[in-house]
């Protein structure tokens, strides 16, 4: 018996979480971007200190949830559960990030749609009546994905106009049972699309048919429309996934571009940065919501969001292996209202 | 989206990516490779006015152009070199050298025998596996078209 | 004049690999195993020593010229040892630069750490 299930893929949540507080950290090549003075921190060095570029994502997650549970004036033994996950192999940035804060932890893989993904378990969670407060984090470092996926770094490769940039941070987010809002009052997980997209240089048109999907059965779920969202933002789509969602989502009955905007657009100048499509990684989504989106939620410039964080779920081994890109995308209604 | 065409869907998308600025790039992959053989030119005109015999000055521009590529790397000039000319520092001699000294300086947190050691051939492993064989199999197809002694 | 022709020449060599990269999607790894098979191929069959003549290091020093090194050292190896030549001769030939990569490529390792694009 399900008592809080509508339509086929979305929760609506009896008692909405409260997301209390988040943090946001980047590196100094988003720190130069449009949406810097949204930031917690901005590094000065993307090692900070570090002996290896793993070391610093692990750092750069530790360091976020440390900085929003000070936000929200707790401390690490009131969390209940951490969510977590990041790109690199066994998502180690996570698991290491976990070792260093005692608390129950539940590691996460779904590529660059984690922020939600996690926001989306977290909050079902609380209104399950299984915590009071849990911490969603989840970060990605340019340098040791490209290591992980691409070239080493010094190797002269040209990259391609549809290739992403990986962004370098960490968003961490404290939702809890009770507390002001913004509250996450509907989740929509999303099925596993696979458009046959085999260029790994063109992540946004992997990814851009699964988001499709969950945002056309969110609406479908919740009878919402467009207009009812402030702001609709994708994870990491780019300039490619951004145009190909607009236009599949018209051919659904969906238009959304008044309010459509995608995290890896909004956080480089592209031009200026020579950033390609746009930025990607699950750390795009995370300091875009934790930073941007959940500050002007607060200011009440946006008053109801769906975020919608979008994942590529291959890895260097399917790709070589000639297998295709599936893309996953999950949403989650961030609303000041509970309703 | 369950009735996405996929073959329909890949043509789609191929036609969204913006295509890449062909006359830029070759010009820069001109200029550039055509630069770096310049390089190797003068290197060989001096070799040999220092009275070396072909053997020695081809083997000693090699060693000399891969020295250059590596050192470029070393200091973090060669990817930047990369993203402007791409094939024209990419096909050189020099390629070669950045294509083995980059991934043994990226892995130098791995260690020295499986992360440098190992991981330097990453790139340049197959040149030679495919440039050594295809040497053999063309010296012994020239010994039995009788090109022995 | 020497130096314009191994400009023109090593220019256009380069361009054809910047074409196969752009048009096709090839990897920077394809280019290259292309280009030294291509150059052992071309060399066996006579075209690219003409060009060596003409251009010098405008043809040696792309990589096509590694593979020319290659199949010029396999059949000198085996007119001078036979079958066991046509083992060694291309390494025989191509040694200086081979190991000039491993152990400049070790020193360099050893000597900086990787930085950060922009």
């Amino acid at each position: 018996m399900t008592l809080k299930r509508i339509g086929t893929q979305t929760v609506k949540l009896e008692n909405p979480p409260s997301i209390i507080s988040t943090a946001s950290i980047v590196g100094p090549k988003e720190g130069e971007g449009p949406l810097k003075e949204y930031f917690d921190m901005i590094l000065e060095d993307d090692l900070w200190g570090q002996e290896s570029w793993e070391k610093c994502e692990s750092k750069l997650q530790e360091e976020a949830v440390k900085m929003a549970l000070t936000n929200a004036e707790l401390t690490e033994s009131d969390i209940n559960y951490l969510f977590s996950g990041d790109l690199l192999n066994q998502i180690i940035s996570s698991s290491y990030c976990a070792r260093q804060l005692s608390m129950p932890y539940f590691g996460l893989y779904g590529a660059c749609s984690t922020m939600a993904q996690s926001l989306s378990l977290g909050a079902m969670t609380i209104d399950g009546g299984f915590a009071d407060y849990v911490a969603c984090v989840t970060s990605s470092h340019f340098s040791s994905a490209e290591r992980q996926f691409r070239y080493p770094l010094e190797f002269g490769n040209q990259r391609p106009f549809s290739s992403q940039w990986t962004i370098t941070g960490s968003g961490a987010a404290i939702v809890s049972s009770t507390g002001n809002g913004p509250f996450v009052t509907y989740v929509t997980t999303g099925k596993v699309i696979d458009a046959g997209i085999k260029d790994v240089n063109n992540m946004g048109a992997a990814m851009a048919p699964a988001a499709v999907d969950t945002i056309s059965n969110h609406f479908k779920d919740t009878g919402y429309t467009p207009d009812d969202y402030d702001l609709i933002i994708t994870g990491d789509l780019g300039f490619v996934g951004k145009d190909i969602t607009s236009d599949l989502l018209k051919q659904e009955g969906y238009d959304i571009s008044e309010v459509f905007n995608d995290s890896g657009i909004k956080i480089f100048a592209h031009k200026e940065q020579d950033t390609h499509a746009g930025g990607s990684g699950c750390g795009c989504s995370a300091v875009v919501f934790a930073g941007y989106v959940y500050k002007e939620l607060l200011k009440g410039s946006l008053n109801k969001v769906l975020l919608i964080s979008t994942g590529a779920l291959h890895s260097p081994i399917s790709t070589q292996q000639g297998e295709s890109i599936p893309g996953i995308a999950h949403a989650v209604t961030i609303s000041n209202s509970k309703e | 989206m369950d009735r996405l065409n996929k073959k329909e869907y890949e043509k789609y998308a191929e036609k969204k990516i913006p295509t890449p600025t062909y006359f830029k790039n070759i010009f820069w992959a001109f200029v550039v490779g055509g630069g770096i053989c310049v390089l190797g030119q003068f290197i060989r005109n001096w070799l040999f006015s220092r009275g070396l015999n072909e053997k020695q000055v081809a083997a000693g521009t090699s060693i000399m152009l891969v020295f250059i590529g590596a050192f470029l790397t070393g200091i973090g000039v060669y990817d930047r070199l990369g993203k402007v000319a791409g094939a024209g520092s990419i096909v050189p001699i020099t390629g070669f050298a950045n294509s083995i000294v980059s991934p043994a300086m990226e892995f130098k947190r791995e260690g020295y025998v499986f992360g440098v050691a190992a991981r330097m051939f990453t790139i340049a492993g197959p040149v030679l596996v495919y440039g050594i064989g295809s040497s053999i199999l063309v010296g012994i197809i020239y010994l039995l078209f009788g090109g022995g002694k | 004049m020497e130096y314009l022709k191994a400009f023109i020449i090593g220019g256009l060599i380069c361009v054809i690999g910047q074409i196969l990269m752009d048009a096709t999607k090839l990897t920077p790894a394809h280019i290259l195993v292309i280009f030294v098979t291509s150059g052992v191929i071309l060399t066996a069959i006579g075209i690219y020593e003409p060009l060596i003549d003409f251009a010098q290091a405008g043809a040696s020093v792309p990589l096509t010229g590694f593979g020319y090194a290659l199949c010029n050292g396999a059949f000198e190896g085996v007119k001078k040892s036979g079958l066991i030549g046509a083992f060694t001769g291309g390494l025989e030939a191509t040694a200086g630069g081979i190991a000039g990569a491993i152990i400049f490529g070790y020193i360099m390792s050893i000597v900086s750490n990787p930085k950060t694009k922009d």
